[in-house]
């Protein structure tokens, strides 16, 4: 049977049917979905790269994001607290694979392990990010607000946080998403509701999703915190 | 029966295997891009950020790769699957070199034509403390 398909495949997928894509309707549909937010994503840091190249001055990350928690006031640690935030996405990001996997294997135990490891993570970038955005604000950084300095000591407009915040925060709020999603997944796969039907395809489309949340932060990573 | 193709592609040991390679690789790939960043707060020279800058652009690029090829699993999707979902996002080259090229030429242009904003962009302000002062003395 495999060894058939295999042959035939390539030349008559478009032959009729039978699907051209060889996915399944709901699965295509959420990475069509996947691709329409990566244009809103694209609009936002696009938007926020036009507005950085028109501007004179714009404020030094490292100067930003110095902090870390329960490290004493004044310390200056750039860029430490958010590769522990990058590294608990891209670790959730694993167990999201690994959990779609053993999906595919029909394998429950394994699949609820590994989802829960993976909310696990959502919840801890959530409180870090948390933590980061209140940190901020007691700096007196907000919407419409901005008391860092540019990079060469002159004074910034608010849109730098005006873009941080709603980034990240769509970011965020996409990474709360998840989460949600996530826990449903759980919860069905408790319920046996994957065994009854025969197949963990929704499981492989909460990952895509999942994936998708990590894909962003890589390059809402880049854009604010490291170039 | 709708996962013949990855099934041809994959049996249980490799697909795991797989998947800690990829995570290795977005490791290192994360590893390298943060020691950029490490390296950068040094340099000055505005030619060399840029080429850090550009650098860690291509690692980043390198990162959403395997993620959405290993971990989205689309490589190993049909080609018409693959090309549905990449084609459109080649616009995404005319989007950005068009916008930061709209942006850089409204600077420039502002810069040229507009020199009393020019001016009060050049104001060095030396702490944050008396920026609060100069705003609340205008007010």
């Amino acid at each position: 049977m495999s060894t058939i398909t295999a042959t035939a495949a390539p030349t008559k997928l478009w032959g009729g049917g039978k699907s051209p894509f060889n996915v399944e309707y709901g699965k295509l549909m959420m990475w069509y979905f996947l691709m329409s937010d990566a244009f809103t994503f694209g609009a936002f840091l696009i938007s926020y790269g036009t507005i950085r190249f028109s501007s004179n001055g714009w404020p030094n990350p490292n100067e930003v994001f110095k902090s870390f928690p329960f490290a004493p006031e004044g310390v200056h640690a750039p860029l430490v607290f958010v590769s522990i935030m990058t590294f608990i996405l891209i670790i959730s990001s694993v167990t999201m694979v690994l959990a779609v996997h053993a999906g595919k294997q029909m394998d429950k135990n394994a699949v609820v392990r590994n989802l829960i490891l993976t909310i696990i993570g959502g919840i801890a970038f959530l409180s870090c990010q948390a933590w980061e955005w209140n940190h901020l604000h007691s700096e007196g950084a907000w919407w419409g607000a901005n008391p860092f300095l540019n990079a060469d000591g002159t004074q910034s407009s608010t849109n730098f946080t005006n873009y941080f915040f709603t980034i990240t925060g769509f970011h965020g709020f996409h990474v709360f998403s998840g989460v949600v999603i996530n826990i449903i997944m759980l919860i069905m796969t408790l319920l046996d509701k994957f065994e009854k039907r025969g197949h963990y395809l929704m499981i492989e489309k909460a990952g895509l999703y999942w994936h998708f949340v990590d894909l962003v932060w890589v390059f809402v990573f880049t854009c604010f915190y490291l170039i | 029966m709708s996962n013949t193709a990855e099934a041809l592609h994959h049996d249980d040991g490799s697909a795991v295997k797989e998947i800690w390679k990829v995570t290795l690789i977005l490791s290192v790939l994360t590893i390298i891009e943060l020691i950029l960043g490490f390296w950068m707060m040094g340099v000055n020279d505005s030619g060399v950020r840029l080429a850090i800058k550009g650098s860690i652009v291509i690692l980043m690029i390198a990162k959403a790769f395997y993620i959405v090829g290993y971990f989205m699993h689309l490589k190993h999707e049909l080609k018409n699957l693959i090309m549905t979902i990449v084609v459109p996002l080649a616009l995404f080259i005319w989007f950005i070199t068009a916008f930061l090229y709209e942006g850089n030429s409204y600077k420039n242009l502002r810069n040229r034509y507009d020199p009393y904003k020019k001016a009060q962009t050049e104001i060095k302000v030396h702490k944050s403390e008396e920026v609060k002062e100069i705003k609340a003395s205008g007010e």
